[in-house]
């Protein structure tokens, strides 16, 4: 099993946060794994990616190019990073934000209202977890177990009550 | 063994430094090694140790000057052009003698460039980098692991010799974050003895001199030809390198730190497909391992060169090699990161011929 995956969006849409989490999670669950955030100018415009391993074998090369998995968290990240999934490859979208429709036919594309049910929940703030929980239900890459262990882990200084409503956007999430 | 940490590659090598026994640090901030100093600034007062924000990267580099002249062990680290403007305190550390370990996190230039990962600064680490007649100890780490437990081998071999050494990074090591497994207990710097040329309290004592200044003629000539035997040992004993499929190769990719993971997947690609395909990895830059590319090219027919420069590294395999083999090159400047596929393809056109 190997997953290269993209997550993109706004800064503030806890991008970079969730792609550390699923790398944790991945270490969790025995995995081989890498994270690489776009540090860059790109960044600086507002918007932020990162790139995440997820691998049964060691990691060479830390760059994905063209991703398995590409999770879009708003439009401009759709227009930039949709042409480059690999054939066969899956595309999460957060249709709570972006309105554009893939053309490709050989891709799989999963449309999660990620904000309408982080809303639903109880704060916005955990939409990238509902796409996190689309993202391992559809790959199989990393064991839910490993994800909800590592919450807490990750988010050290999170309150009680806000780990409980991440478990539960994971869970949300995985019923897209 | 220990257990696995996620960590980003700057906050690895500064652990690394710490556990080496680093207990003074001076440095001035800049992107892409942010997370170097910032590290410091937190984990050395809990070991007793000095973190310095300096006014500028040339104070920093003549704290870590004096700081070495009492025996400690020292650190500084930048990026790119941060590094250019150390040189000059670095050659003074040179001339001097002295043991310092320093980090550079490069990133694209010339000039200002920009922030993203490259390897163009290849020329200045392994040739000396400032002025006058030596060469610094150059590691080349490949991950967040090897930036954790190399900082430990420079100071080893800094102290041993005498000489600077250093950790040629990138941002793409410095930003990345991977599970980190330290392959040595921290050392308790309190444990190990002062060396004999250690500036310090000098009751009961001959006086000590650490400089890089003496106008009396000839004996400035003397000093580097002592130097430099210090230099021919170090190339006799601190090579290090790594490679794959070097028994049955035809080609033989080389590359250096991040650039050498990104090939090491092109080598897979090219193996899986059934292409006779090695990969050589120089772990120090200076010392060159010259000798196994020398024994490489009497094996292989060609040899491909990838490197996030315009042809730098490729001129010490050039010189290794000595015109045995053809050669063949692959350069990204100015940030540009090749891919595994990218270099998949040069690879097939250049076994097709």
């Amino acid at each position: 099993m190997y997953q290269g995956i993209i997550v993109a969006g706004f800064g503030g849409q806890g991008v970079i946060s969730m792609g550390i989490m699923l790398a944790y999670a991945g270490m969790v669950d025995n995995k081989h794994v890498t994270f690489f955030p776009a540090y860059g100018a790109e960044m600086r415009g507002g918007t932020a990616n990162c790139s995440v391993i997820v691998s049964t074998d060691e990691v060479d090369s830390p760059v994905v190019g063209q991703p398995d998995s590409l999770l879009v968290m708003n439009e401009p990240s759709f227009a930039k990073f949709e042409p480059t999934i690999r054939p066969g490859g899956r595309l999460f979208i957060n249709t709570s934000l972006v309105s554009s429709k893939s053309k490709r036919k050989d891709i799989q594309v999963i449309d999660v209202p990620a904000n309408k049910v982080a809303e639903e929940i109880g704060t916005l703030k955990i939409a990238n977890m509902v796409m996190a929980g689309a993202l391992i239900k559809h790959t199989g890459a990393i064991a839910r177990d490993a994800i909800i262990k590592s919450l807490g882990i990750v988010y050290s200084r999170a309150k009680p009550e806000m780990l409980k409503m991440n478990e539960t956007a994971i869970k949300r999430g995985g019923e897209f | 063994m220990a257990e696995k940490t996620l960590m980003k590659g700057n906050e690895a090598l500064a652990e690394g430094a710490v556990r080496a026994g680093c207990r003074f640090f001076a440095g001035y901030p800049i992107t892409p090694q942010n997370e170097v100093p910032e590290y410091m600034s937190w984990r050395l007062p809990q070991e007793g140790g000095f973190f310095i924000q300096a006014e500028s990267e040339v104070a920093a580099i003549n704290m870590i000057f004096g700081a070495a002249s009492t025996g400690i062990r020292v650190m500084t680290s930048s990026s790119s052009p941060g590094i250019s403007l150390k040189q000059e305190g670095i050659s003074y550390c040179a001339g001097a003698d002295l043991p310092i370990f320093y980090a550079n996190v490069v990133r694209g230039g010339p000039g200002l460039g920009n922030i993203a990962p490259a390897q163009s600064d290849y020329f200045q680490s392994t040739r000396g980098g400032g002025h006058g007649d030596y060469r610094v100890f150059v590691m080349a780490p490949n991950s967040a692991t090897e930036m954790a437990n190399f900082p430990k081998r420079c100071y080893d071999v800094a102290f041993k010799y005498r000489v600077p050494s250093m950790i040629l990074a990138d941002g793409l090591l410095g930003q990345m974050m991977e599970p980190v497994e330290f392959d040595f207990e921290p050392i308790d710097p309190g444990s190990i003895p002062a060396p004999d040329w250690a500036l310090g309290v000098a009751t009961g004592r001959n006086k000590r001199v650490v400089k890089s200044y003496d106008l009396r003629p000839g004996r400035l000539e003397d000093w580097n030809i002592e130097r430099q035997k210090k230099f021919e040992m170090i190339e006799a004993e601190e090579c290090d390198w790594d490679g794959e499929g070097l028994e049955d190769c035809e080609l033989l990719v080389s590359s250096y730190g991040s650039c050498s993971r990104i090939s090491k997947s092109a080598v897979k690609l090219a193996r899986d497909s059934g292409l006779a395909v090695g990969l050589l990895r120089p772990i120090t830059l200076y010392p060159f391992p010259k000798k196994i590319f020398r024994d490489m090219a009497r094996k292989v027919k060609n040899i491909l060169v990838v490197e996030m420069s315009l042809g730098q590294y490729v001129e010490d395999v050039q010189l290794s090699v000595e015109g045995a083999v053809p050669i063949h090159f692959h350069g990204r400047p100015g940030g540009g990161i090749p891919t595994a596929e990218e270099i998949f393809e040069i690879v097939k056109k250049i076994m097709r011929k």
